[in-house]
């Protein structure tokens, strides 16, 4: 059998940006923190666009505590989402065409989250990743790191645990509604 | 330089609601003294995470947390001059109701040279179950002629 031939190459692209925006755009607190996400094939970069609303020390000065760990939650709640709307589009479950806000996968649910504050926030742009370490049915790991000048300086890092959606279904209220089977 | 307690809140208050992304965030300060604070954010549109329930983002209500318990920390007999997020660990009971204020409260229980001990906790208008709780360290500046 003879290998399928490659999608032109704008039509793969238009398919995962579309799916991306959908994802990003839907958020209203994420257009509000001036979040946006740079593709590169499946790995994302969060970019935090720098505003004056964003300080938390105007005397330094330096972005607040809160906007940094909005930032990283945002970055790891996307990552994870995003993680699993790509293994569905590329495997040709969901067509990217069908998807509307309104059809879109549930996002998942945050558990906890723990921030670790590494250096002070500049008044300056800021870059964050997340990694899924463990992506199960019902739980996910999922770590954060943002950076600002320099990559191997990172400013702050989290690790968060999530409840992922389950398929189909809508999903319950929140960790409470879910029975503690083990 | 000791200042009273009223004047003392009266000054917290105002840099508290002075803090810009406080601010964008509607915060303000409802009660604060002996290293415990009280500060209150209303839903907004703006702050939505899920726009199919519109519950609050948590990372929004991780900042109304970190700012409660820097100004928990400030608020310490002790007196620092200053304050810093060293980490937060934020655990998310339930999804907070769309439409109502999220009220944080957070204390500072213990304190040392360095470093200020806090926990925090935030409902909405169900005051029996909270919808978050926060443990977290943070930094103790000392004024300039405390240094060594």
């Amino acid at each position: 059998m003879s290998r399928a031939r490659p999608e032109p190459v704008q039509v793969v692209k238009e398919r995962r940006d579309r799916a991306l925006d959908l994802l990003v755009q839907g958020v209203p607190y994420t257009r509000f923190m001036g979040i946006g996400f740079d593709r590169r094939g499946d790995e994302l970069t969060a970019l935090l666009h720098f505003d004056e609303k964003l300080i938390g020390n105007p005397f330094l000065p330096a972005l607040h505590g809160g906007a940094i760990a909005s930032f990283l939650e945002v970055t790891a709640i996307v990552g994870l989402s995003w993680q699993s709307l790509w293994d569905e589009i590329e495997s040709g479950r969901v067509a990217p065409e069908d998807l509307t806000p309104e059809t879109m996968p549930r996002l998942p649910k945050t558990i906890d989250f723990t921030v670790d504050y590494l250096r002070s926030g500049l008044p300056r742009d800021a870059y964050a990743r997340a990694r899924v370490n463990r992506s199960g049915r019902r739980y996910a790991s999922v770590h954060v790191e943002a950076w600002q000048d320099n990559r191997a300086r990172p400013c702050a890092q989290a690790t968060g645990h999530f409840l992922t959606p389950r398929h189909g279904a809508g999903q319950g209220a929140g960790p409470d509604s879910e029975a503690h089977d083990g | 330089m000791v200042l009273k307690a009223g004047e003392k809140a009266r000054i917290a208050k105002q840099f508290i609601e002075a803090i810009p992304f406080s601010k964008a965030l509607g915060m303000r300060l409802d009660d604060i003294g002996d290293g415990r604070a009280v500060i209150s954010m209303p839903w907004s549109e703006d702050l939505v995470g899920d726009p199919r329930s519109g519950v609050i983002h948590g990372g929004a209500v991780s900042a109304l947390m970190d700012t409660c318990g820097g100004a928990a920390v400030m608020s310490h007999p002790e007196a620092p001059a200053g304050t810093a997020t060293i980490d937060l660990r934020i655990d998310y009971m339930r999804p907070a109701t769309p439409g109502e204020r999220i009220v944080a409260r957070a204390e500072c229980y213990n304190i040392t040279r360095s470093v200020g001990f806090v926990r925090a906790s935030a409902f909405d208008a169900d005051e029996a179950r909270p919808v978050a709780t926060a443990a977290g360290a943070f930094t103790v500046e000392r004024p300039q002629e405390d240094k060594a």
